[in-house]
């Protein structure tokens, strides 16, 4: 499930930052990649949400720090669905 | 929720790759402004919207975007406005235009409208869109009180910005009106009592119309839009909360396609003229195969209601100034049958400026039609229920639109209005009597050369072929086409089932079904072939049938080729094929001629016979990858 959720993440990143070269690591931050900036992170939530079928409220989104918190987020969220 | 709407589901979907084509234009100095318009073409998302206005931002400054229409549009909203902006500038190419934007300041709308000074002022936009929405407006109503001041007040807020945006003599302002919000205090009260929010709404909606009317503005119906996808969709809170992002983000593509189109009709690039397959298009069922009596379009008939309704509303357009055109793959007596004698069509003869009916490939008559009528083929809608017909379009004629229809006739009415092609900004008693300048002569456009690349796209569709004898379980199947095909049908024999199942077994005959699957599915049974074993060496093509579907892909060619393979494979050196002219057959009156056989004899009925001798036969065969089975022994 986990490489799951690192394929299906590293498509959104693709998709949102135009860009096929990013690779995702768990410690990756917004600080790191060209062109994540507020609202670019908007739209990768929105887009992750999408993709994986859940929903991330504000307080979840405010608590997220790395790469390695999204995917951890996503894991939980869908690990509950099951 | 229902996606039709959110997924643009008329337009076909996005490439699988389209991340690499993205790359490629990228990196390409050459690529031509007609690539980036079929990419956005398809139903790309937010995210491949905003990829793709990167790319025409890219090509618009290197001067590369040749054939586009400029258009600069300010945009005053009390959101956040990025994302819309950009997903703007990636739709616009769907409609031949390139897009610059500019936005006010975030939430000083107002405050930039009235300053000479701001940048959407300096920005010196063709039109302004003024996208305010119910939290950026002073809604100052009071339950139980009239809400006319308060709808005063609201219009004259906006009119203030109309007329500062409008001072410069040159920019003119797309105003939108209110999508309701969802909640509610009283509940249906609220829809009626003066002074509720949604009492004033109602109101406000209706007198800004009337506004942007006389100030000889545009409406942008925004409330109309989240009505159809439904208000609880459009609305999000959440995103609203997250980043002021005024509806829901996964209506941004279908938002922007409905900007866009509001623009394109402002540059008059609304199309005018509606092309028209017939068979399962405007009826169900194949009029050459089922007849007068046999085709759908009656009342009483869940199937034939859903065909009046598409008739009703193709008679709605032509009204409102539309010119319609058939191009269907029929004999042209055939065709005009029902529009002449059936008693319940609502569409005749006389509803058409031309009526192309013959064997001849849809792009080549869509040319004709172009022609004929002297409106450009980016003027033109074609509206088919064949996928086959549908992309062959799109690959060889670009600029026509083709619309994805749903298998179900029922959406048809939806599917079409939905696409928006024909949008209007305005209407005069021209408009609705231009239909009838084309005159209503249903005239004949003589084909010119043939158009477009038939071998490549036959090449692209995947095509499987699969060959096997008769068999019990296809029985009822084989037995319904030999008794329904009438016009690719050779001798037009009937045989009942006891007979088919008859031939199953008995060493008289060899007989064989035909399969076809392509990218677009699966055709199911598409061909019979039924041969008397007259002798050792010699067989007589008793049957040779196919269904009209699949005309156009020499799946006859390949046919010929697995019957000469069987017949080679058992000794057999000679193969006779008769022709027995009906009313409905003309259509292969030249089949066997086609297929290279010699004709032995003509008869006064004009019957023919032909032969084919197996060793020195030369069939050109169709790109299908071919699956032949369990043809053992006999």
């Amino acid at each position: 499930m986990s490489n799951r959720i690192n394929e299906g993440l590293t498509e959104v990143f693709h998709d949102v930052f135009s860009n096929e070269s990013i690779v995702l690591h768990r410690d990756l931050t917004a600080n790191q990649v060209e062109g994540w900036d507020s609202l670019t992170h908007v739209r990768l939530l929105l887009t992750a949400e999408r993709k994986f079928g859940v929903r991330i409220s504000a307080a979840e989104a405010g608590q997220l720090k790395t790469v390695g918190d999204l995917m951890d987020l996503l894991g939980k969220k869908l690990g509950e669905q099951k | 929720m229902d996606t039709f709407f959110r997924d643009l589901a008329w337009l076909a979907r996005p490439p699988a790759d389209f991340r690499s084509l993205c790359r490629a234009i990228d990196l390409d100095p050459g690529v031509r402004g007609a690539d980036i318009r079929a990419l956005a073409s398809t139903a790309l998302d937010e995210n491949q919207l905003i990829r793709l206005a990167k790319i025409m931002q890219k090509a618009a400054k290197n001067g590369r975007l040749d054939g586009f229409v400029p258009f600069r549009l300010g945009y005053i909203s009390n959101g956040t406005p990025d994302f819309i902006l950009a997903a703007l500038i990636g739709t616009a190419p769907r409609y031949g235009i390139s897009l610059e934007c500019v936005a006010s300041g975030y939430n000083q709308g107002f405050q930039d409208a009235l300053d000479p000074g701001s940048p959407i002022h300096r920005f010196e936009p063709d039109a302004v869109l003024i996208a305010i929405d119910w939290r950026g407006l002073p809604m100052r109503s009071t339950r139980g009180e009239s809400s006319e001041d308060a709808v005063d007040e609201v219009l004259r807020h906006l009119e203030t910005i109309c007329n500062s945006i409008k001072a410069n003599g040159k920019t003119t302002c797309i105003v939108q009106n209110i999508a309701a919000p969802v909640h509610r205090v009283l509940g249906s009260f609220d829809r009626i009592l003066p002074g509720s929010p949604h009492q004033t709404l109602d109101r406000v909606n209706l007198a800004l119309g009337d506004m942007v009317r006389r100030a000889g503005d545009t409406l942008f119906d925004v409330a109309g839009l989240a009505e159809t996808v439904g208000l609880a969709n459009w609305h999000s809170p959440s995103e609203w909360n997250l980043a002021k992002l005024p509806f829901a983000q996964a209506f941004v593509p279908l938002y922007a396609d409905h900007v866009c189109r509001t623009i394109a009709a402002m540059r008059g690039r609304s199309r005018r003229c509606l092309v028209l397959d017939l068979d399962n298009t405007v009826w169900g069922g194949v009029i050459g195969d089922d007849g007068l009596n046999g085709i759908k379009v009656a009342q009483g008939d869940a199937t034939g209601e859903a065909y009046l309704e598409f008739q009703r509303y193709i008679l709605s357009l032509r009204q409102s100034g539309i010119v319609l055109a058939v191009s269907s793959k029929n004999e042209d007596e055939t065709a005009r049958l029902p529009f002449r004698q059936h008693a319940e069509m609502l569409l005749r003869e006389e509803h058409f400026a031309v009526f192309q009916a013959n064997w001849n490939d849809k792009p080549t008559n869509l040319q004709a039609i172009s022609t004929e009528l002297s409106l450009g083929l980016e003027s033109l809608v074609f509206v088919d229920d064949n996928p086959f017909e549908r992309e062959l379009v799109r690959k060889t004629l670009p600029q026509v639109a083709v619309p994805e229809m749903p298998s179900d006739p029922a959406f048809y009415v939806q599917a079409l209005s939905a696409a928006g092609y024909f949008e209007a900004i305005s209407f005069s008693s021209e408009d609705s009597s231009r239909a009838s300048y084309y005159e209503g002569n249903a005239r004949r456009a003589s084909l010119k050369k043939q158009v477009g690349d038939l071998e490549s796209y036959l090449a692209s569709l995947d095509m499987e072929i699969w060959f096997q004898p008769f068999d019990a379980e296809n029985r009822e199947r084989i037995t319904q086409l030999i008794n329904k095909s009438n016009q690719y049908n050779l001798t037009t024999r009937r045989y009942t089932e006891l007979d088919v199942a008859h031939m199953e077994t008995s060493p008289q005959f060899f007989t064989m079904q035909v399969r076809l699957k392509d990218i677009f599915g699966d055709n199911g049974m598409i061909s019979v072939v039924i041969c008397r074993i007259v002798s050792e060496q010699e067989w007589e093509i008793d049957t040779w049938l196919m269904s009209c579907r699949v005309l156009g892909r020499r799946v006859e060619n390949m046919v010929l080729k697995e019957v000469l393979t069987q017949a080679a494979k058992r000794g057999v050196r000679l193969l006779r094929g008769l022709y027995l002219p009906t009313e409905r057959n003309k259509l292969v009156e030249r089949h066997y001629a086609n297929l290279g056989f010699d004709l032995l004899a003509e008869h006064a009925d004009r019957s023919t016979e032909w032969q084919l001798s197996v060793a020195d036969a030369k069939v050109s065969d169709a790109p299908m990858v071919v699956h032949s089975e369990s043809f053992v022994g006999r």
